[in-house]
């Protein structure tokens, strides 16, 4: 497989070329960028559960313990310790499955904030109904309504299924 | 011989009278399926054994293997697992082989039973190559 380190690209392009291909470091772009750029030419590591082997390794620098780990890791693997088969899985794998499938407590975030969203909408609400509507019509005070209603069993407003229909006429009260 | 023969384009004449009757539509057992030779289970094991098998695979192969086999709607046998575990041996990858247990366990889904019987299958091989399972190293729990 062909590594094309930035290092070794040095001598091919220019020295902006070559920052550009770093994933870390001083940026040479135009405006000021945040978050970290990922480099999307390069391999990518990933914990997938559909995807169990990514592209690279988690860790791929190695120091001298993890290189000579990897040499013992050419010979027999039943000469390797527990400790050294989990070394070798954590160098070459970030999250287990397990690790991967772990429930979060985001659940929690999200119903809080929808109700602290409610109850702030309640607020704007009630502050509204307080400061905002103009008084209400004169048709809504309890002795219009009375009329109101006495003017529409007078009239036979709905007498077979509806609303004059539910008014007992002999015993003058609600059926 | 000759009646035979008769018989046969007698048959043909009434197909061809069915046809003519039916119009547009199609005669009854007729429907619009592939001609396409379907794999057999066995056929399919037996690909993707010989896949692994390749003396020489590198490590590309060995990833692009594993991932489209988890990406198939079924829980790979154990045969061809025990190949694809032969071939991180030959590419000196313990960790794949390790992985590739964890992502067989979860391919099972909510058949608890599958999983067990597989490492079942597979001890003999886990234990000449020295492929300690995820419970083995305690990764199965958090």
């Amino acid at each position: 497989m062909l590594h094309l380190t930035a290092g070794r690209v040095g001598g091919l392009f220019s020295r902006r070329a070559v920052v550009g291909l770093t994933n870390s470091g001083a940026r040479m772009s135009s405006h000021h960028e945040v978050s970290d750029q990922v480099d999307m030419s390069q391999p990518m590591y990933w914990d997938r559960l559909d995807t169990p082997l990514p592209d690279r390794a988690w860790i791929d620098v190695l120091d001298s313990k993890d290189k000579s780990l990897k040499q013992k890791e050419k010979g027999p693997w039943t000469a390797l310790s527990k400790e050294e088969k989990i070394a070798l899985y954590r160098l070459k794998f970030n999250h287990t499955y397990p690790e991967m499938k772990k429930p979060s407590h985001e659940w929690k975030t999200v119903i809080g904030g929808m109700f602290i969203f409610f109850g702030i909408t309640g607020l704007v609400v009630f502050w509204q109904g307080h400061y905002v509507y103009p008084p209400q019509p004169h048709t809504f005070g309890e002795e219009w309504q009375a009329k109101q209603i006495q003017r529409m069993l007078d009239m036979r407003v709905n007498p077979i299924e509806g609303f004059s229909a539910k008014w007992d006429y002999k015993n003058k009260q609600w059926k | 011989m000759h009646c035979g023969k008769y018989i046969k384009s007698q048959t043909v004449k009434l197909c061809i009278v069915v046809l003519h009757i039916d119009g547009i539509r199609s005669p009854l057992a007729s429907r619009c399926y592939s001609h396409a030779k379907v794999e057999t289970d066995e056929e399919f094991d037996a690909r993707w054994v010989t896949y692994f098998s390749k003396p020489d695979i590198d490590a590309w192969e060995l990833k692009k293997g594993m991932n489209t086999l988890i990406g198939y709607d079924l829980v790979p046998e154990a045969k061809i697992l025990d190949s694809a575990l032969r071939a991180c041996r030959r590419l000196n990858d313990l960790a794949s082989a390790i992985r590739i247990l964890e992502a067989v366990k979860d391919k099972s889904g909510p058949h608890k039973d599958i999983y067990p019987y597989l490492i079942q299958e597979l001890q003999p091989t886990l234990i000449e190559l020295g492929i300690s399972t995820p419970e083995d190293l305690g990764m199965d729990k958090l």
